[in-house]
C-alpha cells in the first residue's frame, strides 16, 4: 500500500514510537504528528518514581533526543488538539490551544495514539490540593505539593500508580493513608493471596493502608482538609492523589464512523478502518493469542502496538498480520520491582516457582485450563522474562510448573 | 555498530534478551550481559527494536 501521508494523533509514547517505526520502514512521505501538550513528548513511567522523588530533571524524561527527533523529519504541531474526525472525507479537524484557532486537515493514513486519562472523583473540582496523576504537570504540581511538607498525604486507590505514589511519599518520608474499596489492593487482577502480599509490603513501610472500604467524600474549604470513608472514619489530609483508573481519549471520534467502545475499537492487525489505525492506550483489539478483546495501559504496549499500527499502514491487507503480544508490564514500588506478564485472572490457578512470598522475592505462574496464561515476579525479572517466552510458546501449566530455570 | 548499555539506568528487565537472546543475556545473578558488543549490520534492526523497547533507556548504539 503506497500512502501518500500519514497523520498521527496523539504525541506521546506510542505516537512517537510510531513515527519512528515508518521511518524505519523506509516511509519518506510527509508525517504529520499532533499533540495537545506543549511539552516534547516524554515518558510518563518516571511521574510517580525517579521524577516525583525528585532524583530526576525533565531532561531524563525526553522520549526522544532532539537530535534524533530531528532526523525524522516530521511536522510536529504541539499544542495542538484533533476535535473531529469524519471517516468518509477524511477530513480532520484541529484546535490550537494557545490561539483558539481552528484548522483542518485531509489526512491518508490516520494513526490514533491519544492515550488515556484518569478517571477524578466528582465534587473535587475547585478544591485545592486534589490531585490525579498523569501528565508532567500533574507530576510537578505533585512533587511541589510534596515539597511544602504536608501533614499527611491520603492516595485514594492502591493499583500501581496510587501504590508507587505512596512509596515515592513514604520514601519523601511523608505520612501516608491509602484508600482501596477492594478487599486486598489489585485483587481483582492478582486474586486475594497476592493482594494481600502488595498490602503487608505497604504496611511494612510504614503505610497506613485501609482495604474494603469506598471515599464518601473529599471535604475541605478551598483546600482539601480531610477524606471522609464509607465506614464512616475520617481521614485528615492537606494532600490528596487520587489513582482510580483512565478512561481512553476516543470521545473526539464519537461520530467519525469508526467504533468507538471503551477505546478505538480495531481488528486484530489494529486496524480501526481503511487507512486508519489505533495503538497504545486508546486501542482495543482482539488479541487472537488469548481470544480475548483488549485494551492494555502498558508501556511495552504503546511501543509495540505504535510499531505495529505504523507498518499496518504501510501493507497491503493481504500482508497484514494479526498483533498477537503477551501483555507486559512492571511497577517500582518501595524496593520492589513487580512484574506481570500475561493475562492474569482472580480465579486462575496460582503457582509459586521460584523463592517465597514470605520473602517478597518470588515469581509465581498463573493456569487456567492446564495454559500457561501469566506470570508475577517480585524482583525476579529474569524469571518473569523466561516464562513469559514459555506463554509466548503457549506453554501448558504443567510444563511451566516443571521448567527450570 | 557497538552496543553500549548504561548498568546505572539498566534494571535486568531481560526485554533485550527476549529480542536478541544471542546479543543479551541476564544470568542468575540478575545482571545483564551483552554477549556480543559489536554485531555486525545483518543484526541492526534487531538492535533498534531493544534500544526502543528497553523501558529505561538503558542501550544506546554507536556507528
Ligand atoms: C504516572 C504514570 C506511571 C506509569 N508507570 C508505568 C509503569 O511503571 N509501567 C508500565 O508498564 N506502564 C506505566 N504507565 C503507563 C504508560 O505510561 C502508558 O501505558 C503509556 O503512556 C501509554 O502511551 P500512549 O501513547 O498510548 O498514551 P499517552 O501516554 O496517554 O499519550 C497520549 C497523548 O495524546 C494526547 N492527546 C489526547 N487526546 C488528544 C487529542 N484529541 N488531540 C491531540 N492530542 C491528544 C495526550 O495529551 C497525550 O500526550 C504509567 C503511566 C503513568 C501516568
Ligand atoms: S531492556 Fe534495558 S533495562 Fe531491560 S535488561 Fe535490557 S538493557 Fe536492561
Amino acid at each position: 500500500m503506497t500512502r501518500r501521508s500519514i497523520t498521527i494523533v496523539g504525541a506521546s509514547l506510542a505516537g512517537i514510537r510510531a513515527a519512528e517505526s515508518l521511518r524505519r520502514q523506509g516511509f519518506e512521505g510527509p508525517i504529520t504528528l499532533i499533540g495537545d501538550e506543549l511539552h516534547a513528548p516524554y515518558d510518563r513511567p518516571p511521574l510517580s518514581k525517579q521524577f516525583l522523588a525528585g532524583d530526576w530533571g525533565t531532561d531524563r524524561l525526553a522520549l526522544t533526543q532532539p537530535d534524533k527527533l530531528d532526523d525524522l523529519d516530521l511536522d510536529l504541531r504541539l499544542g495542538v488538539r484533533a476535535t473531529s474526525f469524519d471517516l468518509p472525507s477524511r477530513r480532520l479537524g484541529l484546535v490550537d490551544l494557545e490561539d483558539q484557532s481552528t484548522d483542518e486537515l485531509i489526512v491518508d493514513g490516520l494513526l490514533i495514539a491519544t492515550g488515556a486519562r484518569c478517571r477524578t472523583l466528582g465534587g473535587t473540582e475547585g478544591l485545592d490540593g486534589v490531585f490525579v496523576l498523569r501528565s508532567l504537570d500533574d507530576s510537578l504540581a505533585i512533587r511541589a505539593a510534596f515539597l511544602a511538607g504536608p501533614a499527611r498525604v491520603v492516595v485514594v486507590g492502591a493499583g500501581f500508580i496510587g501504590a508507587e505514589v505512596a512509596a515515592t511519599a513514604r520514601g519523601l518520608g511523608l505520612e501516608v493513608a491509602m484508600v482501596e474499596s477492594l478487599p486486598q489492593p489489585l485483587s481483582r487482577v492478582l486474586g486475594d493471596e497476592m493482594g494481600g502480599v502488595c498490602a503487608e509490603v505497604h504496611r511494612e513501610h510504614g503505610v497506613d493502608l485501609r482495604t474494603g472500604v469506598g471515599v464518601e467524600a473529599i471535604e475541605g474549604d478551598g483546600r482539601v482538609e480531610r477524606v471522609r470513608l464509607s465506614d464512616g472514619s475520617v481521614i485528615e489530609a492537606d494532600v490528596v492523589v487520587v489513582g482510580i483508573g483512565v478512561i481512553p481519549n476516543a470521545e473526539w471520534l464519537e461520530g467519525s464512523g469508526l467504533t468507538i467502545d471503551n477505546g478505538v475499537v480495531c481488528d486484530a492487525t489494529c486496524l480501526a478502518a481503511p487507512g486508519v489505525t489505533a495503538a497504545g492506550d486508546v486501542a482495543r483489539w482482539p488479541n487472537e493469542r488469548f481470544g480475548e478483546v483488549m485494551r492494555v495501559e502498558h508501556w511495552d504496549n504503546a511501543v509495540a502496538q505504535g510499531a505495529h499500527a505504523a507498518r499496518r499502514l504501510l501493507v497491503e491487507d493481504s500482508e497484514a498480520e494479526s498483533f498477537v503480544p503477551v501483555p507486559w508490564f512492571w511497577s517500582d514500588q518501595y524496593d520492589r520491582k513487580i512484574q506481570m506478564a500475561g493475562r492474569i485472572g482472580p480465579d486462575d490457578e496460582m503457582r509459586v516457582v521460584t523463592g517465597s512470598l514470605a520473602e517478597r522475592r518470588f515469581a509465581a505462574v498463573y493456569g487456567r485450563a492446564d495454559r500457561l496464561v501469566g506470570v508475577l515476579g517480585f524482583n525476579r525479572p529474569r524469571h518473569v522474562m523466561r516464562y513469559r517466552m514459555l506463554i509466548e510458546e503457549g506453554a501448558s501449566f504443567s510444563d511451566a510448573i516443571a521448567a527450570e530455570f | 555498530m557497538k552496543i553500549v548499555v548504561d548498568f546505572d539506568l539498566c534494571e535486568s528487565n531481560a526485554i533485550c534478551m527476549q529480542i536478541a537472546p544471542d546479543i543479551f543475556e541476564v544470568r542468575d545473578d540478575d545482571f545483564l550481559y551483552v554477549l556480543d558488543e559489536e554485531p555486525g549490520e545483518e543484526d541492526r534492526a534487531r538492535v533498534d527494536e531493544c534500544v526502543q523497547r528497553c523501558p529505561k533507556q538503558a542501550i544506546s548504539v554507536q556507528g
